[in-house]
C-alpha cells in the first residue's frame, strides 16, 4: 500500500502526459469517426526526434516543436494515403505505422533506443519533464513549480486552451462537420478530404509531442514506447466518457476528461502492479480487455436497454 | 441559369450490375425558374440532380451554372453555386452540432474558412429572426443539437440553411417525402415562401403529381434516364393529373395502369 501511493505522483505525471495523447486520440476518435492507427508510430517519432535533437544540444523547445511537425507529418502521410490513395482508413494508418517503424529507428541512427544523458546535470536541469524531479521536489532539492504534475498540467491547459479556440473557429467548425456529416459538409462547401487530413496532422502532432514529453519524463526513447498507444488513448477517451460524460457538456471540459481519463488509467495501472505481484507482461492484455469491456457498454446498453443514440444519421448516404 | 448538355452517368459499368442511369440528359433552365421533376422509381431523378450537384463526375457530356462550367468541379467547390435538400432528414444537417452552428456553416457556403471565429454575434440576433419566422419554436433552442430535432424541425432548418448564402440553383429532392402529411404541407408551403422571396432557380423532385403541377413554372418528367416531358407557362397551368398520365402513357409506350404504379 505504501509503495502505492509513493508511485501515485509518478503514476498521475505519466497519465497526464499520455493524457495529451490520448486528447490527439479523441481528435480522430471522436471528433473526425475515424480509428487513426498511425499513433503507435508517431508517438515514437515524437520521442525519437526529440531525443536525438536534445542529445545534438537544441533548444527544448525547437526540439519539442520538432518532434509536433514530424508527428504531423505523420499524419499527413496518412491522410494522404486515406483521402488521395482512397486506402480505408484504418489500413492507412497501419501502413504509416508499420513505415515509421523504420523510420524511427533511422532517425536515432539505427539504435532501439537512444538515452538522454542526465547524469550531466546541465542537461538535466534543461528538461521541462523528468522522472528525477518527482523525488527532487520531494527532497526540497527542486523548487515545486518544476514539480512534473505541475509542468504538464499547465502544458495540457494550454494545449486545450489552443484546441478550444481552434474549434470555435470557421476551419475548426468544418473539421467537426466533416465528422459528424461528411455530406452535410460537402453540401456546404466543405472540402471533407483536406478536412481529414488537417485533423489527421492535428492530431499526430499531439502525439508525437506527448511522446516527446515522455521520453523526457524517462530519459530515453526507444522504438517500442508507442506500442499500444492507441489502446491506452482510446481507454482515456472511454474512461473520461464514462466517468464525466454527463456533467463535462462544454468542448474543453470534455478535453479535460480525457486528460483525467489518462490520470485515472494510469493510476488503476499503479494500482494492480504495486497491490498484487503480476508480471508486468501482462498489462498490455489487462488494458485491451479493459478498452474492450468499455467499448462494448454502450452496445450492449443500446441493444438492451433501448435508448436515443447521440450520434444518429451521420452519413449512411 | 443551369445549362444540361448531353449528360451520361453508368454505374457499375462492366459488371452485372450495370445500370445506365442517365442516358442523354439536356436542360437548359432560365433564371428564377422552378422546375418540379417527377418519374418512376429508378427514371433517374436522383441521379441528375446528383450530377448537378458534382456527387460524381458525368461519364459525359457537361454542365454550367450561370455561365460557369462546373463539369469538372468537385462538390465542395460546386456548392457555392448550390443550395440542396435532400430526401433523408438525417442528410443535411450536423446532428451533434447546435443548430446555430449548423446555421453558422450554411452562412459561410462557398467562402474561404480561415481562423476567423465560428460564429459572430451579429449572427446570434439575425439567425433568430430567421427561425422565428418559421414558427417551429426553434428561436430559443439556438444551442440545442440538431440531433435532437424531429425530421420536418430539420427539413424546415436545412431549407433555411440551403438559402441562407442565396445560391444560384436550390436543388429539392423529395426533401417533403419523409415527413408526414401535415409537416409535408407545411415544409412545401416555406420551400414555396423561400424560392419566391429570393426569385431561386429551383429543381424539386417529388412522387406527388398535384404538387409538380401546383409548384413552379416548369415541369419535367423522367423515364429510363431520359427527360421524356417537358411543359411549361400556360401549358403547365391548365395541366391536370389525368393529362400528366395519358401524356406519360404516350411517352413510355406502356399502359396507364402501370403508370400510376410507377408514380404513385
Ligand atoms: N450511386 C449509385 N450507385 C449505383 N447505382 C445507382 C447509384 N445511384 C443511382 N443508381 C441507380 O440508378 C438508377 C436511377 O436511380 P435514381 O436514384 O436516380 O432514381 P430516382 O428517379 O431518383 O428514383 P426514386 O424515385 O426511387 O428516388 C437506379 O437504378 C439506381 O439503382
Ligand atoms: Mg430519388
Amino acid at each position: 500500500m505504501l509503495n502505492f501511493i509513493g508511485a501515485l505522483p509518478g503514476a498521475v505525471s505519466q497519465g497526464l502526459i499520455w493524457g495529451l495523447m490520448a486528447i490527439g486520440v479523441y481528435i480522430t476518435y471522436k471528433i473526425l469517426d475515424i480509428a487513426d492507427l498511425t499513433v503507435d508510430g508517431s508517438f515514437c517519432t515524437g520521442g525519437a526526434v526529440f531525443v536525438v535533437l536534445f542529445g545534438q544540444g537544441v533548444n527544448i523547445w525547437a526540439a519539442m516543436l520538432a518532434a509536433l511537425l514530424a508527428g504531423m507529418l505523420a499524419g499527413l502521410a496518412t491522410g494522404l494515403l486515406h483521402t488521395a490513395c482512397g486506402i480505408p482508413a484504418i489500413l492507412a494508418g497501419i501502413l504509416t505505422q508499420l513505415g515509421l517503424w523504420s523510420i524511427n529507428l533511422a532517425i536515432m541512427g539505427m539504435k532501439a533506443n537512444v538515452a538522454i544523458n542526465v547524469t550531466n546535470p546541465d542537461n538535466l536541469d534543461r528538461l521541462l519533464v523528468s522522472l528525477r524531479f518527482v523525488q527532487d521536489v520531494a527532497k526540497g532539492n527542486r523548487p515545486f513549480i518544476r514539480h512534473p504534475i505541475l509542468v504538464v498540467g499547465l502544458f495540457t491547459a494550454a494545449v486545450i486552451a489552443v484546441l478550444y479556440a481552434f474549434f470555435g473557429t470557421e476551419l475548426g467548425a468544418a473539421l467537426r462537420a466533416t465528422g459528424a456529416n461528411p455530406n452535410m459538409a460537402r453540401a456546404q462547401g466543405i472540402n471533407t478530404d483536406t478536412g481529414k487530413v488537417l485533423g489527421l496532422m492535428i492530431s499526430n502532432g499531439l502525439v508525437a509531442l506527448s511522446g516527446a514529453l515522455l521520453s523526457q519524463y524517462q530519459s530515453f526513447a526507444d522504438s517500442s514506447m508507442g506500442k499500444g498507444a492507441i489502446v491506452i488513448g482510446l481507454a482515456a477517451v472511454i474512461i473520461g466518457q464514462v466517468v464525466f460524460g454527463k456533467v463535462f457538456r462544454n468542448f474543453a471540459l470534455k478535453l479535460l476528461a480525457v486528460s483525467i481519463g489518462a490520470i485515472i488509467y494510469y493510476i488503476v495501472i499503479q494500482a494492480v502492479v504495486s497491490l498484487s505481484n503480476i508480471n508486468t507482461n501482462y498489462l498490455k492484455l489487462i488494458s485491451a480487455v479493459i478498452v474492450a469491456v468499455f467499448l462494448a457498454i454502450p452496445y450492449w446498453k443500446g441493444r438492451y436497454f433501448t435508448k436515443t443514440s447521440h450520434k444518429g444519421g451521420s452519413a449512411h448516404a | 441559369m443551369l445549362e444540361i448538355k448531353g449528360i451520361w452517368k453508368t454505374f457499375n459499368a462492366g459488371t452485372v450490375n450495370e445500370k445506365q442511369a442517365l442516358r442523354g440528359v439536356d436542360l437548359t433552365l432560365k433564371e428564377g425558374d422552378f422546375c418540379t421533376v417527377i418519374g418512376g422509381n429508378g427514371a433517374g431523378k436522383s441521379t441528375m440532380l446528383n450530377a448537378v450537384a458534382g456527387a460524381w463526375a458525368v461519364d459525359e457530356g457537361s454542365i454550367s451554372i450561370g455561365g460557369a462550367d462546373v463539369t469538372h468541379l468537385p462538390e465542395h467547390k460546386r456548392a457555392a453555386y448550390i443550395g440542396r435538400v435532400f430526401q433523408d432528414p438525417m442528410m443535411g444537417t450536423a446532428p451533434s452540432m447546435q443548430i446555430i452552428e449548423n446555421l453558422a456553416l450554411a452562412a459561410r457556403r462557398g467562402q474561404r474558412r480561415g481562423l476567423r471565429w465560428g460564429i459572430t454575434r451579429e449572427e446570434k440576433t439575425r439567425y433568430q429572426d430567421m427561425l422565428q419566422k418559421l414558427d417551429l419554436g426553434l428561436e430559443d433552442r439556438l444551442t440545442s443539437k440538431v440531433g435532437l430535432l424531429s425530421g420536418g424541425q430539420r427539413q424546415a432548418l436545412t431549407l433555411l440553411m440551403a438559402s441562407l448564402k442565396k445560391p444560384r440553383l436550390l436543388l429539392l429532392d423529395e426533401h417533403t417525402a419523409a415527413l408526414d402529411p401535415k409537416t409535408a404541407a407545411k415544409v412545401l408551403a416555406l420551400s414555396d415562401k423561400i424560392v419566391a422571396e429570393s426569385g431561386l432557380t429551383t429543381m424539386m423532385v417529388t412522387h406527388n403529381m398535384k404538387d409538380a403541377i401546383q409548384h413552379g413554372n416548369r415541369l419535367i418528367m423522367m423515364y429510363d434516364g431520359k427527360i421524356v416531358i417537358d411543359v411549361s407557362g400556360e401549358e403547365k397551368k391548365k395541366l391536370t393529373v389525368p393529362q400528366l398520365l395519358e401524356l406519360f402513357s404516350k411517352v413510355s409506350g406502356s399502359d396507364e395502369a402501370d403508370d400510376k404504379l410507377l408514380l404513385s
